[in-house]
């Protein structure tokens, strides 16, 4: 029996490695989607079976027989210990979101192959083993979150540091998803009109779940899906009307100043009016939507018309600029490596972990599932037309504002060939006017996702239909991440100021919030203003800070583990996050040196603020400036950005020379010095669960 | 066959999955499941109030969004 299970293991991995042979050599030709599927599917079950559970039984030793924080602090409440089935789903509903949807559309424009190849290594070597071991620690300490865990294995510096360091990056975050709004909902009533919908339905649903029968989630939320499809049908309509349509198509500076709007009055509402049941109705609607991604690439077939390797790969792509190392891991993020994830890692998945045993399941097979994601994303981004791909993802700079120059230089200059009667087609096909420069992702996403629901759901005119869902899904849950985000960040704000001004941390004063509140919309309101007004189309600008802060804090988790490593004494396996560390590093240090420092102003920050410092010098006007003052703010912000990304590198440099001073002093302490809890045995009836 | 019940443990096995699954769509929510708050209670905590539903999901959304703990991943 065991060795034909192994047999059969040895089967799967040569599946694996063929079908990964095929994608990686095939030239010349479209290539089936379920190549990679296949590839994906068989090597991350092999990953599992081999790397995930050598990491759990040889690195970490977890031990079946110890209570976790879930056993031994059960209330009921918040530490339940949980069938793993049921909090596998919890953690990755957590844990998936925008960003390994959006990363692998952007990088799509080197083609497939390398955002595929670093999907599937930086998940094994790095992802999933991040979470797995962010997780296990967390839950060897009773559940303490990574500020925590940071603060008390190598001291209470860098542990403010690291906390100082989460908020940027969240400030961030905030923007570049709000950005991907902005982009997507840019001159669409039909997009405006359902996303605005959203919020009469929410609200109509928290009432009913505080009022009319408390509590019932499940029966509202049917109810608040058939609402919703409703707005995406009627959303139609008033796009094509003359009267409604204009008074819901609105510029993207319109946009940007409703949604800093829309963040500063959500993040005051009570929860259970607006934030709580929308972020239900996004939960099972991204969900349902990966869900049935899923089974449509499988039932489809798409091929892949990206072909696997484009010209860009030398870094002067239109979408983003920067050669493949180290921009491309740096855009690929999450699908492959997230540091946010060590903050659900350490957050609410170890208090309802049952049993240790489970972690690897959870841990480094939930990481494998968001990555799989990732890969359905590319596989989305990949059967598109590859010169539609590039109208809709190229700056006006690049492309023009205008489909015969767009399609004329898509095919003359890059040789994808494509007609302007094409991209005319295609956005009548989706119901909007124009394709043309919707940066961000999610358009494009969107346009994959509807050509692959509307080959299993076919209709007249369901193309729009299902563009415009998926459009609203993307819009949900980042509108709930903007929400909830703002929320966090004003606490977080409010305890950092407290250390200057003790009034402010008082969460109950009414000023205190206002301020904090406000001064968290700003902050993020600001890099979205810029993000949006940039004339290279602003993902080019915001998408590298959120890679690199992303990366970093993966960076920061990793090291955390190796310290835990060498104090547990376990020196020997500390290879297993290093490799991930080090590289992580390297990536995301020379991405924000090239940033701050490179003499192409695509690239460097510092070279587009001092190529228009010496424009307006010099009283020449860049288009698309119409004045020097957009030209001074380009400057301006382009300093910002120079310093915040310095600032990104000084957290990450500190972590690691305070890591290194840990590990130098457990390695001459001649026994344990981490701060594990006491083993507590689990009683025989707490076991089997 | 015919009239011939069904036997009980294909309709159990049905009922099993479909409860993880509400399990699982609720505990998405940060709704942990209410049935087993409530037998905790009972066998550890007997002397203490156990909150009805409406309390207990009150208090669980009040916890999953307040005081800064919402944030959601990227």
């Amino acid at each position: 029996m065991k060795g034909f299970s192994k047999a059969g293991w040895a089967v799967l991995s040569l599946i694996g490695a063929c079908c990964l042979g095929v994608v990686a050599l095939r030239r010349g030709e479209h290539i089936n989607a379920l190549w990679i599927v296949a590839a994906t599917v068989s090597l991350y079950l092999v990953a599992f079976r081999y790397y995930g559970l050598f990491i759990a039984n040889k690195v970490l030793g977890v031990d079946p027989t110890r209570a976790t924080p879930a056993v031994i602090n059960n209330d009921g409440l918040d530490y339940v210990p949980t069938n793993k089935h049921v909090l596998f789903g919890h953690h990755f509903a957590a844990i998936a979101g925008a960003g390994p949807l959006v990363g692998p559309v952007l990088a799509a424009q080197m083609g497939y192959l390398p955002g595929t190849l670093w999907l599937i290594a930086g998940v094994v070597l790095a992802g999933a083993v991040q979470d797995f071991m962010i997780l296990f620690i967390s839950s060897r300490r009773n559940g303490r979150s990574l500020g925590d865990l940071v603060r008390e294995e190598m001291g209470q510096v860098p542990g403010t540091i690291a906390l100082f360091g989460v908020f940027m990056i969240m400030i961030i975050i905030l923007a570049v998803l709000a950005m991907i709004v902005v982009k997507a909902l840019e001159g669409s009533p039909w997009g405006m009109f359902t996303v605005i919908a959203t919020m009469p339905i929410a609200i109509l649903m928290g009432l009913y779940m505080r009022y009319v029968r408390p509590g019932k989630i499940g029966e509202i939320s049917i109810v608040g899906l058939v609402l919703l499809l409703a707005a995406i049908w009627y959303g139609g309509k008033v796009a094509a009307d003359p009267v409604l349509g204009p008074m819901f198509t609105f510029t993207g500076t319109q946009i940007t100043w409703m949604l800093i709007g829309y963040g500063f009055v959500a993040a005051v509402l009570p929860v259970w009016l607006l934030l709580a049941p929308r972020d239900y109705l996004s939960t099972f609607l991204k969900i349902g939507t990966i869900v049935g991604l899923a089974i449509g690439i499988l039932i489809v077939m798409p091929e892949l018309k990206m072909p696997a390797l484009t010209q860009f790969t030398d870094g002067t792509g239109p979408v983003w600029k920067g050669s493949m190392f180290p921009f491309l891991f740096i855009t690929i993020a999450c699908g492959a490596v997230s540091g946010f994830h060590a903050l659900i890692s350490s957050g609410t998945t170890p208090k309802l972990l049952a049993n240790e045993g489970h972690a690897a399941y959870i841990g480094y097979g939930g990481m494998l599932m968001e990555s799989f994601v990732a890969i359905m994303a590319m596989v989305a981004a990949s059967i598109i037309e590859p010169g539609i791909y590039f109208a809709m993802n190229s700056p006006a700079a690049a492309i023009g504002t205008d489909v015969v120059s767009a399609a004329a230089h898509i095919t003359n200059e890059w040789g994808f060939a494509i007609s302007p009667e094409q991209l005319t087609a295609t956005a009548a096909e989706i119901g909007e006017h124009s394709i043309l420069s919707r940066a961000g992702g999610a358009p494009t996403l969107a346009v994959g996702i509807a050509q692959i629901l509307h080959a299993v759901l076919p209709g007249d005119g369901m193309m729009a239909f299902w563009y415009h869902f998926a459009i609203l899904f993307e819009a949900l849950f980042i509108l709930t991440a903007v929400d909830a985000g703002t929320r966090s960040g004003r606490f977080m704000l409010q305890d950092l100021l407290g250390n200057f001004v003790p009034a402010l941390r008082r969460t109950d004063s009414w000023v205190a919030s206002f301020i904090a509140t406000g001064g968290c919309v700003a902050l993020w309101g600001y890099f979205l203003y810029q993000g949006v007004t940039d004339p290279l189309g602003g993902i080019n600008m915001l998408w590298p800070l959120f890679g690199i802060a992303n990366q970093m804090l993966a960076g920061v988790a990793l090291l955390l583990c190796t310290v835990v490593l060498f104090k547990a004494k376990k020196e020997k396996y500390a290879w297993v996050p290093v490799i991930p560390a080090i590289w992580l590093l390297i990536c995301t240090t020379a991405a924000g040196f090239i940033k701050i420092f490179s003499d192409e102003p695509t690239v460097g920050f510092l070279a587009q603020a001092h190529k228009y410092r010496d424009a307006i010098a010099a009283g020449n006007l860049l288009p698309p400036s119409k004045d020097f003052d957009q030209m001074q703010q380009v400057m301006v912000n382009n300093y910002i950005n120079a310093g915040l990304t310095a600032l990104f590198l000084f957290v990450v440099f500190a972590v690691l020379v305070y890591s290194v001073k840990t590990i130098a002093a457990a390695r001459r302490s001649p026994v344990r010095t981490d701060h594990e809890t006491p083993y507590v045995a689990l009683k025989p009836h707490e076991v089997d669960l | 066959m015919g009239t011939a019940l069904v036997p009980a443990g294909q309709h159990q096995a049905f009922r099993r999955t479909w409860r993880r699954l509400v399990q699982t769509a609720r505990l998405c929510c940060g709704v942990p499941d209410y049935d087993n708050y409530v037998r905790h209670m009972q066998e550890k905590h007997p002397e203490r109030e156990v909150m009805d539903y409406k309390t207990f999901f009150r208090e669980r959304q009040e916890a999953r969004f307040g005081g800064g703990k919402g944030f959601r991943c990227c």
